[in-house]
């Protein structure tokens, strides 16, 4: 890996991002395109298939160390969770969970890129996203953390925002986003002015890599180049969170805390609602850092939550590098 | 709840309500409460929800972080002992159940329940296919179609409550799985094939 030229970790795909971010040479992937493992389902309702389903797993090394990688890729489906999707992290996780001394890894890493549960196959999906769950929850138990890493220009969305918060620690990019529902879904649903998904700041401002590190629910925040990850991956290594009631207790009062920052009522709040939840949490100026606003682009829906980009991907980002990540990465949280 | 000289505690939404942040936080509040106050004791999840708040300020508060927690809650109950049972009574729809039934020991259903992800007239728009398609293929193949048979065939849903709704409580709690059985379930149903297959394929890989 070159330290000279920066590579986009938005604008690689899931084997590209795997074979930059790990130790080279290290990466063996479980189930590849040669086992053409792929969904029985698609076939039906006359949509290609993908032979890995959307997802790549394996092991490898990471600075030296062994770990466990699932990677999912947002150009296909838009990382939507299906039946084989699923039960190939699943299987990855459960893997880790049960490996022998030899082979027991020393985290396991989601890349996630996820509009949530694919809808084409919705059930099996939905099941499936809470069998991964489960499945990450045991790997935590049994002492191996997890680390998710967020910076794919389809986001992580649905049931694999909450997978995402289930897990040790999170990095993102500014220009990844963390989110339950997405934009579309919002507006379709309450209104433009609920939600107007074409505003794109707006949209960055409540679901953005900045937003989610000021209000801690990404624990280490970026820039979109694959090194930055790496480093932030190997860096959060070593650092598991306990998941007993005590840490449970903790982070209920944190959430608590959170709901009464910010008024029920919208004519209570003057202004920018992010800005007045940023000044809140104790960054008066952090609304100064402009937020990412990428061009609009053309979008169809094919996750539970969040249209995935077109062909656009490739280039939808490369007019929005900002400063911001190095910005607020100089701050200590308070 | 008292039942056959139990206390049971019972976490659960009515009237189709959305789960938002807060309504997360309060559901997750008494599953907290449980585990520091009644060790051991039982938790049904009393199901009926039309899904995640789909509100802006929801998104903003970190609506995926508070479903998290609520899960985590859950998750730690059972691994303290707890019992934790859901039963979908009414409705239960994706953002909604993932965090509450679908992390219990084991959900089950009563026979007139509905559970999706979304309709199909939704589904439809949003996947671009037809509805006469979608209709079509779900009279066969339970992956895409509403309904809790579905979910029984595809193993998410355990089993329905037949009869004696005490009878079935009780029989629920004392066969609850401490394990995750759901693509084996599917598996031997029928209803999904292929998950619990590849999952062992990635444990037998080389």
């Amino acid at each position: 890996m070159s330290q000279n030229i920066r590579l986009s970790y938005a604008e690689c795909s899931a084997r590209e991002r795997v074979s930059h971010l790990l130790d080279p040479g290290s990466w063996h992937e479980w189930l590849p395109p040669s086992e053409r493992v792929s969904s029985p389902h698609l076939a039906q309702l006359g949509v290609p298939a993908a032979f890995d389903d959307g997802v790549v797993i394996g092991r490898a090394r990471l600075a030296g160390r062994p770990v466990f990688i699932a990677a999912q890729e947002g150009e296909f489906m838009g990382g939507g969770v299906g039946e084989v999707h699923g039960a190939k992290l699943v299987g990855l996780l459960k893997r880790a969970r049960l490996a022998p001394p030899t082979e027991r890894p020393d985290a396991v890493l989601l890349l996630a890129e996820s509009g949530g549960v694919r809808l084409h196959e919705a059930n099996a999906g939905l099941i499936a996203v809470s069998e991964v769950m489960r499945a990450l929850l045991d790997v935590r138990a049994a002492g191996i953390p997890v680390l998710v890493l967020i910076g794919g220009s389809n986001g992580c969305f649905g049931g694999m925002g909450i997978v995402a918060r289930c897990a040790d620690h999170i990095v993102m990019s500014d220009l990844g986003r963390l989110a339950m529902s997405g934009p579309e879904v919002i507006e379709a649903t309450y209104g433009v002015d609920e939600y107007d998904s074409r505003d794109r700041a707006l949209v960055w401002r409540t679901s953005g890599g900045k937003h989610r590190w000021l209000s801690g629910d990404c624990d280490t925040l970026v820039e979109d180049d694959v090194a930055a990850f790496r480093r932030a991956a190997i860096a959060a290594l070593d650092r598991p969170k306990p998941l007993d009631l005590p840490s449970l207790q903790a982070e209920h009062q944190l959430l608590s805390a959170r709901l009464k920052l910010l008024p029920e009522a919208k004519h209570e709040i003057e202004g920018d609602e992010a800005t007045l939840l940023w000044s809140r949490l104790g960054y008066a100026d952090a609304a100064g850092d402009a937020p990412p606003s990428p061009e609009p682009r053309s979008v169809r829906w094919t996750g539970e939550n969040w249209p995935r980009p077109c062909s656009a991907r490739r280039t939808a980002f490369k007019k929005t590098a900002t400063s911001c990540a190095a910005r607020c990465s100089s701050k200590a949280r308070p | 709840m008292q039942f056959k000289g139990q206390t049971l505690s019972v976490v659960g939404s009515t009237h189709h309500a959305p789960i938002g942040f807060r309504l997360a936080l309060i559901q997750a509040a008494a599953i907290l409460n449980t585990m520091a106050e009644h060790p051991g004791r039982p938790i049904l999840l009393l199901i009926d929800t039309q899904g995640q708040q789909l509100r802006r300020r929801d998104e903003l508060l970190g609506i995926n972080r508070a479903m998290a927690h609520l899960g985590l809650c859950i998750d730690l109950a059972r691994r303290r002992g707890h019992r934790v049972l859901g039963l979908v009574y009414d409705q239960a729809l994706s953002g909604g159940f993932i965090t509450s039934g679908l992390i219990a020991d084991a959900c089950d259903a009563l026979p007139e329940a509905e559970i999706r992800v979304m309709r199909i007239p939704a589904m439809a728009r949003v996947t671009k296919l037809s509805e006469d398609l979608l209709n079509e293929l779900s009279l066969s193949n339970p992956v895409f179609a509403p309904g809790v048979e579905n979910y029984v065939a595809m193993g998410g849903i355990r089993k329905l409550w037949q009869g004696e709704l005490a009878i079935a409580l009780s029989e629920a709690l004392a066969h609850a799985p401490v394990h995750d059985q759901r693509a084996q379930l599917g598996q031997e149903r029928g209803g999904r094939l292929l998950a619990a297959q590849v999952i062992q394929r990635v444990l037998d890989a080389a």
